[in-house]
């Protein structure tokens, strides 16, 4: 049995997870084996946590590892505020993860995946833990073990993830060559999305060449977004890569003439709405500066402000930083700080204006993640993006979209205003 | 075929370092340093014959309270 089109990991979706049963009525017993590595090399399939990272080439990295007791760690953390992309492919079809996480542990050789969903997320972690008890019972594959890391933003970066899993600290390392194998332990690990782990599933059951039905060359496959903002409810939605992001936005029941869309998520890129008829892939996007990143849309409506909503992710942003690099800890509060000037009492704007831009370009690329890079992008495609408005705040025009109190972005409130790091 | 390597470059690892600012003292041709004190070091290769630029790098990376500087020798781009 095929998936013939839409929805692929979603299938058989019915808000509710699937047992192990209905799972393999719905999705078929895999066949491939050992012809996967060649499969996933061949289907092109792009990391879907944020990087793009190709998979095929990180499982080759570890599968040229050697040891017995390799890991495969499952990433659904979930940082991103406004993403729920892993947490809706966990609470329908959680054992198609788990199914891809299998079978990416025969093809490196490892004995053990570790599931890592945030703690914040209970019912997904009942979800998880159900589904870990059904293939318990089965008595086949690897040994799972699920690991609830507590909720913040850097907690899903990579080497913060086996960072928890080795000591109990959600921080991410320093890591000068890259690409480099992590490890728990001494077991060198293959950190995978869990959206990712979903595909590898499919790939394993239909093959490439099914893979690359949807998508456009250079970015194969579909993929999950989560569109948030100026919507009619928020909702996650599988899409075939290229896409027009006119039509994911009519399919979400969006705002059909938006101000501009977040994407990639807090650590993305604002695009103008003038370019709604843009393909949803890296491709497409790359040239206009905005990304796919971790498959998050937030729609902006007209007549919001976009330098006040930049604000309240910065602001967000420089306090969820672990606060180990220097320009990190300092450089995103002093954004932040540059960017509340410009909004609300502005001495000096243009100095303020060429300070943050200076800023930016001081603080980019100089943190062990890339967390103060991805606050970089984001400020820097406000200034691009929202330039004329950013000169009428310059020009001391008053703003009427800071005398309501909509706000389309969702950041999470801090939990004492008086916790900022820098105040 | 493996040659000696020629060119070093002088890496900070930012979650050691504090910030103390020896290395911008004892080489201030090849670290600058931000308004918040830490470092800014271009990680570009120079050749290891130029001698007193490998020196200040030494003196900076013996320098740091924090051992948070590194020399990485390797070969040049072509």
């Amino acid at each position: 049995m095929t998936i013939v089109a839409l929805p692929r990991v979603m299938s058989g979706a019915s808000g509710r997870p699937l047992t192990l049963r209905e799972h393999e009525v719905t999705f078929g017993i895999a066949t491939l084996g050992a012809a996967l590595a060649g499969e996933l090399e061949a289907s092109g399939l792009m990391g879907r946590g944020g990087a793009g990272f190709a998979t095929s080439k990180k499982v080759d990295l570890l599968r040229h590892q050697r040891g017995h007791h390799k890991v495969v760690v499952v990433n659904a953390m979930e940082g991103e505020p406004v993403g729920h992309k892993d947490r809706t492919l966990l609470s329908s079809n959680p054992h198609l993860v788990l199914d891809g996480a299998q079978y990416a542990a025969n093809l490196i050789g490892a004995r053990r995946v570790e599931v890592c969903v945030s703690r914040k997320d209970s019912a997904i972690v009942n979800h998880v833990q159900r589904a870990l008890h059904e293939r318990e019972r089965r008595g086949t594959g690897p040994e799972f073990i699920l690991h609830t890391p507590p909720w913040r933003y850097v907690a899903g970066e990579e080497s913060a993830l086996v960072h928890w899993l080795n000591d109990n600290e959600t921080m991410p390392q320093y890591r000068p060559q890259r690409p480099n194998v992590l490890h728990v332990g001494r077991s060198p690990a293959l950190v995978v999305n869990a959206e990712t782990c979903a595909h590898v599933g499919l790939i394993n059951r239909f093959g490439a060449l099914w893979f690359r039905e949807l998508g456009t060359p250079s970015s194969p496959g579909s993929t999950l977004v989560s569109v948030t903002g100026a919507v009619h409810r928020p909702t996650v939605l599988e899409v075939a890569l290229g896409t027009p992001l006119r039509s994911i936005l009519r399919a979400a029941g969006a705002d059909p003439e938006p101000l501009a869309l977040l994407t990639g998520g807090y650590g993305g890129a604002w695009l103008s709405g003038e370019h709604l008829d843009a393909a949803y892939c890296n491709e497409a996007l790359g040239p206009l500066g905005a990304g796919v990143g971790a498959g998050i849309l937030v729609v902006v409506p007209k007549g919001a402000c976009g330098l006040a909503e930049t604000h309240r992710v910065v602001k967000w942003m420089a306090n969820e930083s672990s606060r180990q690099c220097g320009p990190c800890a300092f450089g995103l509060p002093a954004l932040a700080e540059d960017l509340r000037t410009l909004l609300h009492d502005a001495r000096d704007p243009h100095g303020v204006l060429v300070r943050l831009k200076e800023r930016c370009a001081v603080i980019e690329g100089r943190g062990a993640c890339r967390h103060p890079d991805g606050v970089v992008r984001l400020v820097e495609s406000a200034l691009r993006v929202f330039a004329g408005h950013i000169d009428e705040h310059v020009h001391g025009f008053p703003c009427a979209a800071l005398t309501t109190t909509r706000r389309w972005v969702t950041v999470p409130a801090l939990e004492h205003e008086s916790d900022l790091v820098w105040e | 075929m493996n040659r000696k390597p020629d060119h070093f470059v002088l890496r900070v690892d930012p979650i050691l370092c504090d910030g103390f600012g020896h290395c911008h003292e004892l080489a201030p041709e090849l670290v600058q340093v931000d308004e918040w004190g830490y470092p800014i070091i271009h990680e570009e290769l120079t050749p290891t014959s130029e001698v007193a630029l490998l020196k200040s790098a030494r003196l900076a990376v013996r320098g740091c309270p924090r051992q948070a500087l590194r020399i990485e020798r390797t070969n040049g781009p072509a």
